[in-house]
C-alpha cells in the first residue's frame, strides 16, 4: 500500500492526474471500514488529503457558505452562525453515526461515497449545494441535484477532486430535515428527508429511497402548484413518481413509502396551506 | 466492595485473550461451508499462494474421534467431507503473518454438491430434508398436569394465541477467541470462556488425550450471556489442532463478522396457547406447545427446551396443564445457550398472551396477574409446590406502584401523532440447573489456607462482568472474619482449580457461592484449634497449621448436595424443576410514533424477589444490563436469514441499543432468603431478560389497541400490524 | 510482499513517539502491535461498537477507521494515557465506585469519550451524556450507571462534594 500525503492541492492534483486509480482520502470513515479484512484492497495507492490546510476552511462570503473538503460534521456543528444561517446542516450533522464519526467524516467525502442512505447530502441537496470539482485542466461547478449519475456513480472524473461544497445562503421559511434509523442513534437511514422552502421555491430531498440522494420534483410540483392534499396518502402517485425504494436488509419498500408520505404531511400540513 | 479487577478494568491493564504477549506464534483461521447441506466435492487451493508455508488441518488430522463432545457427538470438529450448514467450519490454515492467513482463506474453495436444505423450522419436513431421526425432532418433551382436554371442553372462554420469536446474538463485546501452545507434554489452552471443564472435556475427547494432558485457562472475558457457554469449545479444538500440528503456539480469534456469522445465538421459537379461563379470569386450562429451532446439530437444544417448557406455564396457579415441547433440526447454524436459555422465548408467550386474555375478558391485566399468580401451597406445571413464603402478589403491587400504572393505564394514550401505552410482565426463573442437573455436575470448590495466612478460593466459576470474583470475595470474607484483601480468587485454570460446574443458569452466587462458604466451613474444622475460629485468630491458625507441615497444602472443600426435600423425575418431567425461583413484576412504558411506528421505550420498571442481594451495585447490573438486551431482542435485533445464515452479520445491519434508545430502569428489590442459596441468595443473572419483551409489546398493545405477537417488533411489522387492523376496523364500519 | 514500513512520530499520552509499521495499518492495529498498547480494543472494525476510541487532539475517534499514518504530528491519548503522575482520573475512580465496567472490554473507550465531554462540557446534562457516548455500545450494563459515573465524575471535576445520583435506584424493600 502506498499512501501519497501531499502538502499543497496542486501536488494532489498532480498526483492524482497521474496516477488516475488513486483513491482519495479525507476523514477514512467509509474507507476503512472492515479494512484489515479487506487485504486486496491494501495493495492500492490512496491519496491521503488531510494536510492540503486550503481545503480546511469553512467561510462565510458573498451571501454564500463555503465548506473546504475537508470540513467536518463536526467543524459544522461547532461552527458559529452555523444553527442560524444553515440550521439543517447542523441538524444532519449531529445524525451522522455518533460524535466519532463526526468528528472525521467530511461533508465532501459523504458527496463523493455516493452512498443512497447518505445524511449529509440531503440537506446539501435541499441547500442547492454546488459541488466544486478541480484537476489540473481547471474547476468545474457541478450542483449536486446533478452530481449522480446512478448508483455509486457521480460526475466526479478520476483526475477531479472535490475541493469545496458552495451552498448560497437564502432566507428559508420551512427548513426540515427527517432521519429514519433502526434506532435512535448510529444508525443509517431507512428513509431520509430533506424539506425546505425559499424564494428558491420547494425543495423537497429524498434518502435510501432510490439508487442515489434525489430531488422529489414531483412532491415539489405539487406543492409549488398548491395542490390540496388532504392526507398522507394523497402524497403517494407524487411518491411513486419520484423514488424507487426496494426492500433490503434495513428495511421494506412498503415501509419507506409509508413513512415518507407521512413524514412529508406531518412536516408540510401546518406550514403549507393546501395541506389539510 | 469495589469490583476486584475493577483497577486492571479502568486503566487497560486488563489482558483479554487477543491482548496476551505471545512470541513466535501463529494466527489461526477457518476456512467454512459456503453451502447449507452437501458432500464436500472438493477443496481447492487456489494459485498464487506457497501453501507450504501455512499449516493446513482438516478432519483427518484429529487424532480421536471427530466429535465436540456435549450431551450428544453429533458435531464434528471439522466437517469430513458433508456439511450440514453454512459457516460449518472444514479446513484450519495457519500462518505467522496475520495479513497472509487472510489471504490465503480467500483462495481457499470449498465446493458442494448442493442436498435439499431443511431451513424452517415451523413446518414439517418433506422426506427429503430429513436428517435426524425419523422426522427432525433433535428433542420431543412433555408436562402433564390434569386434564387439559375435559377442562378446555368446558372452560366459559377459550383464547388461542400464536407468538414467534426471533433468534439473538449475544453482542458480547469481546469477540471469541484462543491461544494454544504445548507446555512439555502438556496442551495449554487459554481464552474467553464460561465453561473451562467443558472445554477440558472437548479436549480430552477429540484428541484423545487425558486430563493430565490438557490444561485450560480462561482468560479476562468481555462479557458471555451464554454465548461463551459451549462454542469456545469449538474454537479451543480448532486452535488445539492447529498447535500440534505445527508444534508452536497458536492464536485464533474470530473478528465481529465471523463471531456473528458462525457461533449460536438464541434459539428461534413458536408457541402456541390454547387457554380455558372463567369470566371472570381465573385460568382453568393452558394447553401450551412450544417448537423451537435446533439448527444443525443437538448442541444444548435439548436443555434450553426443557427450561423453555417448564417456565411456559408462568408463575400462575392453573389445575390443568399440558406443554409440549419439540426442538427441530435445520440447516441452520445451530442455536446454543443465551442468556435465560429457552424461558424468554416461553415467557414472551404466555405474558403476551396473558394480556390478549385479559383483553377479551375485559379485565385489566394487572387484575388478571393478581387473580393467578401462584399462592404458597399451589403448585407449577410439572407439580413443584411453590412454598418459600415469596408474596407474588406484592411483587406485582410494588412495581404498578412504582410506575404508577392505574393513573397511566387510565390516560390519554393519544398525543398529536404519537400514542403512549404501558405493559405488564410477571414471570420466574428458576436457578441452577433443571431437574437432577446439579446433582449430576457434583460440583466442587476449594477454599486453600495460603502460608502467609490469606485464603485462596478455588473454582471453575469465571468472571465475565456479572461479578464472580468480587462476591466470592466477600462470601468467603464474611464467613470467615477476613477482610477482603486476605482473600484472594484463584484464576480459572482447570491445572489448579476443580470442578465446580460451569458459569451459567443463574447457578454461580447461588449454588457455587453456597459451596464456597461450605468449603470455608470446612477449612475452618481442619484448621480450628481452641476458639480462634475467624478473623485473626483463624489467619494465625492457617499460618500455625503451614509452619507445622512444611510444604503442605491445607485445602477445605465441599461438594454439591441436593437440599432435602427436593425430588424431581427425569421421565414423567414431574418435580421439582429447581430448587428456588426469583420473582419478578417488571413494567414498561411506551411511546408510538404513528409516523414512523417506532416504538421508544420511556420508562421501565423491574421489581424482583431474589433471595438476598449479594453485591447491590452488581445486582443492579445484572437487572439493568439484561432489561437492556431484553429490549433489544423486543424492538430492534433482528437476524435476517439466508440458507440458514445471519445475512446481516455485522453491527451495522443488527442493531442493539445504544445509550439513545434506552429508557431510565428503574430497579427494586425484594428479600426473602433461600436456605440453601448462598447467604440466602437466589439466581439473578438471567431472570432480567425474560420480562422485558412481553411488557414492551403489552405496552404497545395498550398503546395502539392491537396484539402484536412477534418479536422484534421492527417498525415494519408494527406497521403491518397496525395498518391491518385499520383496515379491518373500516370494513367492519361498512 | 509485505510493505515496506512507514515511520511517524507523535505525541503517545504526552509523550513523544516515533513508531515505524506498515503503511496500511489503522491506528488501532499500531497501538496494540506496534505501540504494546492493548488497552484499545477490537470491536467491529467497521465503527460501530465504539471500542476502539481514542482521543486525537483530544477528541474522541475511532482507531479503526484511522490510518496509523494520519496521525504523524498528532496527539493521541489512550486508556494508558488517563491516570496522570499515578493518580487515576476522576473518571476512573467514578467507574470504580459505582460499577460502571462490567466485562471491562468497552470501558476503556467509554472512558475516554466521557473525558473529552468532560472537557468541553463540565457540566453536561443526562441528554448531552447520552448524545456523547451514544457511539459506544455496552452490552452490560444498560448504561445507567455509566452514566452515574459521568455525574459524579463532572461534579468531582467541579470542585463540588457530589453523593452518586441514585435516581434509577429504589433499593431493597
Amino acid at each position: 500500500m502506498t499512501v501519497h500525503q501531499p502538502g499543497t492541492l496542486r501536488e494532489a492534483l498532480d498526483l492524482i492526474a497521474g496516477k488516475p486509480e488513486a483513491v482519495p482520502v479525507a476523514g477514512a470513515t467509509d474507507l476503512l471500514v472492515h479494512w484489515p479484512a479487506r487485504v486486496a484492497e491494501h495493495d492500492r495507492d490512496y491519496v491521503d488529503l488531510s494536510r492540503i490546510a486550503e481545503l480546511k476552511a469553512i467561510a462565510f462570503r458573498n451571501g454564500e457558505l463555503m465548506l473546504g473538503a475537508l470540513a467536518t460534521y463536526w467543524d459544522v456543528i461547532h461552527a458559529g452562525r452555523m444553527k442560524e444561517g444553515f440550521p439543517l446542516l447542523v441538524a444532519a450533522a449531529r445524525q451522522v453515526g455518533a460524535v466519532q464519526i463526526q468528528a472525521r467524516g467530511t461533508w465532501a467525502g459523504n458527496i463523493v461515497n455516493a452512498s443512497p442512505a447518505a445524511d449529509g447530502v440531503p440537506v446539501l441537496m435541499a441547500y442547492d449545494a454546488v459541488v466544486v470539482l478541480a484537476s489540473r485542466a481547471g474547476q468545474e461547478e457541478v450542483p449536486l441535484d446533478r452530481f449522480y449519475t446512478g448508483y455509486k456513480q457521480t460526475r466526479r472524473r478520476p483526475d477531479q477532486l472535490v475541493v469545496a461544497i458552495r451552498i448560497p445562503w437564502r432566507a428559508h421559511d420551512v427548513a426540515v430535515f427527517e432521519k429514519v434509523g433502526g434506532r435512535r442513534a448510529q444508525a443509517i437511514a431507512k428513509v431520509g428527508l430533506a424539506i425546505a422552502h425559499s424564494a428558491a421555491g420547494w425543495r423537497v430531498v429524498a434518502a435510501s429511497v432510490a439508487p442515489t440522494v434525489r430531488r422529489c420534483t414531483a412532491i415539489e410540483r405539487l406543492l409549488t402548484d398548491g395542490t390540496p392534499v388532504r392526507g398522507p396518502d394523497d402524497l403517494h402517485p407524487a411518491i411513486e413518481r419520484d423514488v424507487t425504494p426496494i426492500d433490503d436488509l434495513r428495511s421494506t419498500a412498503a415501509y419507506r413509502k409509508t413513512v415518507m408520505a407521512r413524514l412529508l404531511y406531518d412536516d408540510l400540513r401546518g406550514v403549507c396551506p393546501a395541506f389539510s | 466492595m469495589h469490583r476486584r479487577e475493577g483497577l486492571a478494568k479502568l486503566t487497560g491493564r486488563e489482558r483479554y485473550v487477543d491482548d496476551l504477549p505471545l512470541d513466535d506464534f501463529l494466527w489461526g483461521a477457518t476456512v467454512r461451508s459456503p453451502a447449507s447441506r452437501g458432500r464436500v466435492t472438493a477443496v481447492r487451493f487456489g494459485r498464487g499462494i506457497d501453501w507450504s508455508q501455512f499449516v493446513v488441518v482438516d478432519s483427518q488430522d484429529l487424532p480421536g474421534p471427530n466429535e465436540i463432545l456435549l450431551i450428544e457427538r453429533d458435531q464434528p470438529v471439522l466437517a469430513a467431507g458433508y456439511v450440514r450448514h453454512v459457516h460449518e467450519p472444514v479446513l484450519l490454515l495457519a500462518h505467522r503473518d496475520r495479513v497472509a492467513l487472510r489471504r490465503a482463506v480467500a483462495a481457499v474453495t470449498i465446493e458442494v454438491a448442493p442436498e435439499p436444505a431443511a431451513l424452517d423450522f415451523r413446518v414439517p419436513p418433506r422426506p427429503e430434508q430429513i436428517q435426524y431421526g425419523a422426522d427432525n425432532v433433535l428433542k420431543h418433551l412433555r408436562i402433564e398436569k390434569g386434564d387439559v382436554e375435559r377442562a378446555l371442553a368446558t372452560a366459559p372462554v377459550v383464547v388461542e394465541g400464536v407468538y414467534e420469536t426471533g433468534a439473538q446474538e449475544h453482542v458480547y463485546l469481546e469477540p471469541q477467541g484462543m491461544i494454544a501452545h504445548m507446555d512439555g507434554d502438556v496442551l495449554v489452552v487459554r481464552g474467553s470462556m464460561q465453561c473451562p471443564y467443558y472445554v477440558v472435556k472437548a479436549l480430552t475427547h477429540a484428541l484423545n488425550r487425558d486430563e493430565q494432558h490438557v490444561r485450560v485457562v480462561q482468560t479476562p472475558t468481555g462479557g458471555g450471556f451464554g454465548g461463551k457457554e459451549e462454542y469456545p469449545s469449538t474454537i479451543a479444538l480448532h486452535a488445539a489442532l492447529l498447535a500440534l500440528k505445527s508444534g508452536r503456539p497458536v492464536k485464533l480469534v474470530y473478528d465481529r463478522t465471523e463471531d456473528m456469522a458462525a457461533t449460536t445465538k438464541r434459539h428461534p421459537a413458536r408457541v402456541r396457547h390454547r387457554t380455558g379461563v372463567t369470566r371472570d379470569g381465573k385460568l382453568v386450562a393452558q394447553d401450551i406447545e412450544v417448537v423451537m429451532d435446533g439448527g444443525a446439530y443437538v448442541t444444548l437444544s435439548p436443555v434450553v427446551l426443557s427450561r423453555g417448557i417448564i417456565h411456559a406455564a408462568g408463575p400462575y396457579a392453573c389445575e390443568h396443564v399440558r406443554i409440549d415441547g419439540r426442538a427441530m433440526f435445520t440447516n441452520a447454524v445451530p442455536f446454543g445457550a443465551f442468556r435465560g436459555f429457552g424461558a424468554p422465548q416461553t415467557h414472551f408467550a404466555g405474558e403476551r398472551h396473558m394480556d390478549v386474555v385479559a383483553h377479551r375478558l375485559g379485565i385489566d391485566p394487572a387484575e388478571l396477574r393478581r387473580r393467578n399468580l401462584l399462592r404458597d401451597g399451589e403448585r407449577t406445571a410439572t407439580g413443584q409446590v411453590v412454598n418459600d413464603g415469596t408474596d407474588r402478589v406484592a411483587v406485582l403491587e410494588r412495581a404498578l406502584a412504582l410506575a404508577d400504572y392505574d393513573k397511566k393505564r387510565a390516560a390519554n394514550k393519544a398525543g398529536g401523532t404519537t400514542r403512549r401505552g404501558i405493559g405488564i410482565a410477571t414471570f420466574h426463573h428458576g436457578a441452577g440447573f433443571t431437574g437432577s442437573g446439579e446433582v449430576m455436575l457434583s460440583s466442587r470448590v476449594d477454599v486453600a489456607g495460603l502460608p502467609d495466612g490469606r485464603i485462596e478460593v478455588l473454582s471453575a466459576n469465571i468472571e465475565m462482568g456479572q461479578g464472580t470474583i468480587t462476591v466470592f470475595t466477600a462470601l468467603a470474607a464474611a464467613r470467615l472474619g477476613l477482610t477482603p484483601d486476605d482473600v484472594v480468587v484463584a484464576e480459572a485454570d482447570t491445572a489448579r482449580v476443580p470442578n465446580s460446574g460451569p458459569t451459567v443458569a443463574s447457578r454461580t452466587s447461588m449454588v457455587v457461592g453456597r459451596l464456597v462458604e461450605r468449603a470455608c466451613d470446612d477449612l475452618r474444622r481442619r484448621v480450628n484449634t481452641g476458639g480462634r475460629g475467624k478473623g485473626e485468630g483463624l489467619k494465625r491458625a492457617i499460618m500455625d497449621w503451614h509452619r507445622a507441615h512444611p510444604g503442605g497444602r491445607l485445602v477445605g472443600s465441599a461438594t454439591y448436595e441436593r437440599p432435602p426435600g427436593i425430588a424431581w423425575d427425569d421421565h414423567t418431567y414431574t418435580g421439582d424443576a429447581y430448587g428456588a425461583f426469583a420473582w419478578a413484576a417488571y413494567i414498561a412504558e411506551v411511546e408510538v410514533d404513528l409516523r414512523t411506528y417506532t416504538t421508544r421505550v420511556t420508562d421501565f420498571v423491574a421489581v424482583q424477589e431474589i433471595g438476598k442481594v449479594l453485591h447491590e451495585t452488581f445486582a443492579r447490573g445484572q437487572v439493568q444490563g439484561g432489561v437492556a438486551q431484553g429490549i433489544g431482542w423486543a424492538l430492534l435485533e433482528d437476524c435476517k436469514w439466508q440458507d440458514g445464515a445471519m445475512a446481516n452479520a455485522q453491527l451495522t445491519n443488527y442493531l442493539i441499543p445504544t445509550t439513545e434508545d434506552l429508557p431510565p430502569i428503574r430497579v427494586a428489590f425484594l428479600e426473602n432468603p433461600y436456605p440453601h442459596g448462598a447467604q440466602g441468595a437466589k439466581g439473578l443473572g438471567e431472570l432480567p431478560i425474560d420480562g422485558p419483551a412481553p411488557a414492551v409489546l403489552n405496552a404497545v398493545a395498550d398503546a395502539l389497541g392491537v396484539e402484536p405477537t412477534t418479536i422484534p417488533l421492527t417498525p415494519e411489522r408494527l406497521m403491518e400490524i397496525a395498518e391491518r387492523g385499520a383496515r379491518n376496523a373500516e370494513q367492519r364500519r361498512q | 510482499m509485505p510493505d515496506p514500513k512507514a515511520t511517524i512520530s507523535f505525541e503517545l499520552n504526552g509523550e513523544p513517539a516515533t513508531l515505524a509499521f506498515a503503511p496500511h495499518k489503522t491506528l488501532l492495529e499500531v497501538l496494540r502491535e506496534d505501540a504494546g498498547l492493548t488497552g484499545t480494543k477490537h470491536g467491529c472494525e467497521l465503527g460501530e461498537c465504539g471500542t476502539c476510541t481514542v482521543l486525537l487532539d483530544g477528541t474522541p475517534v475511532l482507531s479503526c477507521l484511522l490510518l496509523g499514518l494520519a496521525c504523524a504530528g498528532h496527539r493521541v491519548t489512550t486508556v494508558e494515557g488517563m491516570a496522570a503522575g499515578g493518580r487515576l482520573h476522576p473518571l476512573q475512580d467514578a467507574f470504580a465506585e459505582l460499577g460502571a465496567a462490567q466485562c471491562g472490554y468497552c470501558t476503556p473507550a467509554f472512558l475516554l469519550a466521557a473525558q473529552a465531554l468532560l472537557a468541553v462540557e463540565p457540566r453536561p446534562s443526562r441528554a448531552a451524556i447520552k448524545q456523547a457516548l451514544a457511539g459506544n455500545l455496552c452490552r452490560c450494563t444498560g448504561y445507567l450507571k455509566i452514566y452515574e459515573a459521568v455525574e459524579l465524575a463532572a461534579a468531582r471535576l467541579r470542585g463540588e462534594d457530589a453523593t452518586p445520583a441514585r435516581e434509577t435506584l429504589y433499593g431493597h424493600a
